[in-house]
């Protein structure tokens, strides 16, 4: 896992060590797993507040008069459906319907365009779009000099009250401390909550000053642990494990996030042919349905004692104290309610396949 | 981090007490400290035989799954009941209630292969 390559260090480096965070090795990157435990940090996002560093994910600016319809033959989803101020999920695929990477678009000017990827993704995404991009544009990728925080939960609200006005899935240029920042009110754990998009050199500030607005509400700064576990009881997908490029959004069941109206697009094609005559295999939710390990990645799933797929995510849930996953079965297995059996180190454990979302955001 | 005095050590981090033949087995400070939040512990089957330095229990916390190692060869005669239904005593107090096997000790030998508190603390850094 660790690799000879020299991990990066976002801008909130030293300030993690201050927190006492345990940094791991994620994506290039040396980030927190975690601060006071895994546990203790998702509980605080799911019913009052945490804050993430996610300065390791990329940030793109695409600008110019062709950047809507650049952008349009490059992402599976139809940026013509959004206006200013206004954010889309989408995948950028390759010819074979593969995803590259999934990630946000922000129209933050009528055509200037913001994109956040994934951090290990920066170079491979950029890469594929300057390859494929069949217009002129202004493409700049802005992942060094600019730094991201996550502030989410059903408190997030109070501890950013300048963003209350700001609705879901949308974004506003803000001063917070004086410094201008994107704040969308976007996430990737279930919860309310906003993403803060600054200049690296801003991020130790804000962070500092939103822990300190958070102090009544018992914020607790959070890391990838329950990041991990927080999106996964949601049914985020996370790239690299549910869904790479041997998988496509037809299987992992994002096909609303393609747009087959818009016109040609990389991927298209494949993704057409597997709308209309279906996939072989799905990307499905499980929640274990007895005690058991916890099931984690790569471990078979079963059906009848026949191996049908493994799984691609799987954790404890801490919300409901049972393991829980996603992994890719055949198609003709991914029936909700079906039970299957999850093989952990030569024991099968029943299972049961889920509805997504596993957990049901409270409103 | 606590290292207590009237205990043996091995380098993977296991404690073990001596009780006459029998060994005491359970996880150090240290080692809970590092798992964090143990959420599953699988633990030996009673009348198993266990061979020092083979793994022989497994503990899960929220991101990874953990071999712990048997730190002396014998019958496993008894295992914490209590672990399957609260995991969590491993990380609240690991040298007590949260004891993992008992081990009947076959050679007594191996005993002087494990490291004595000072020692161990100097493995960790302490």
């Amino acid at each position: 896992m660790h690799g000879t390559k020299t991990l990066k260090r976002t801008p909130l480096y030293a300030t993690h060590l201050e927190w006492g965070a345990k940094m791991v090795p994620f994506g290039g990157w040396e980030m927190p797993v975690q601060y006071s435990g895994i546990l203790e940090e998702h509980a605080a996002v799911r019913e009052r507040v945490g804050l993430f560093d996610i300065s390791h994910m990329g940030e793109f600016l695409v600008a110019g008069p062709n950047a809507e319809a650049a952008l349009n033959e490059l992402l599976s989803n139809d940026l013509r459906k959004i206006s200013v101020g206004q954010a889309q999920y989408t995948l950028l695929c390759d010819e074979r319907g593969g995803i590259i990477d999934d990630l946000i678009a922000y129209r933050v000017q009528p055509s200037v365009f913001l994109l956040v990827v994934n951090a290990s993704n920066i170079e491979k995404d950029f890469t594929s779009m300057s390859a494929h991009a069949s217009k002129a544009v202004v493409f700049d990728n802005a992942s060094d000099t600019m730094a991201a925080l996550a502030l989410q939960g059903p408190c997030a609200v109070k501890v950013l009250p300048e963003a209350a006005t700001v609705s879901h899935f949308s974004v506003v240029r803000l001063g917070i401390l004086g410094r201008q920042c994107w704040v969308a009110r976007t996430g990737y754990t279930g919860e309310d909550g906003f993403e803060i998009m600054c200049d690296a050199a801003d991020a130790p500030a804000l962070w500092e000053e939103l822990l300190k607005r958070g102090k009544p509400f018992n914020i607790k700064p959070c890391g990838l642990g329950a990041r991990d576990t927080l999106r996964l009881e949601v049914c985020y997908p996370l790239h690299g494990n549910d869904i790479t490029e041997e998988t496509t959004p037809m299987e992992a069941g994002l096909g609303k996030f393609v747009s087959f109206e818009k016109g040609p697009f990389v991927g298209r094609d494949v993704l057409v042919e597997q709308k209309e005559k279906g996939v072989s295999r799905k990307l499905v939710a499980f929640t274990m349905t007895g005690k058991s390990p916890p099931p984690r990645p790569h471990y078979p799933i079963l059906a009848d004692d026949r191996k049908v797929g493994e799984i691609t995510s799987g954790t404890q849930s801490p919300t409901l104290g049972a393991g829980i996953g996603m992994g890719y079965v055949e198609a003709t297995e991914a029936r909700i309610g079906a039970p299957i059996g999850i093989e952990i180190r030569g024991k099968t454990f029943p299972a049961m396949i889920a509805k997504k979302p596993i957990l049901k955001r409270k409103q | 981090m606590n290292v207590p005095k009237n205990l043996k050590y091995a380098k993977s981090h296991e404690w073990v007490r001596v009780e006459g033949d029998i060994a005491v087995v359970g996880i150090t400070d240290h080692a809970q400290h590092e798992l964090t939040d143990v959420v599953y512990v699988e633990t030996p089957a009673v009348d198993s035989r266990v061979d020092a330095g083979k793994e022989c229990a497994v503990v899960e916390s929220v991101k990874s799954a953990s071999d712990i190692y048997a730190p002396v060869s014998g019958d496993v005669v008894a295992v914490n009941e209590e672990l399957s239904s609260a995991p969590e005593l491993l990380n609240q107090d690991p040298y007590d209630k949260g004891w993992m096997f008992k081990i009947k000790i076959s050679d007594p030998g191996e005993l002087g292969e494990l490291l004595s508190p000072d020692d161990y603390a100097h493995h960790i850094g302490a």
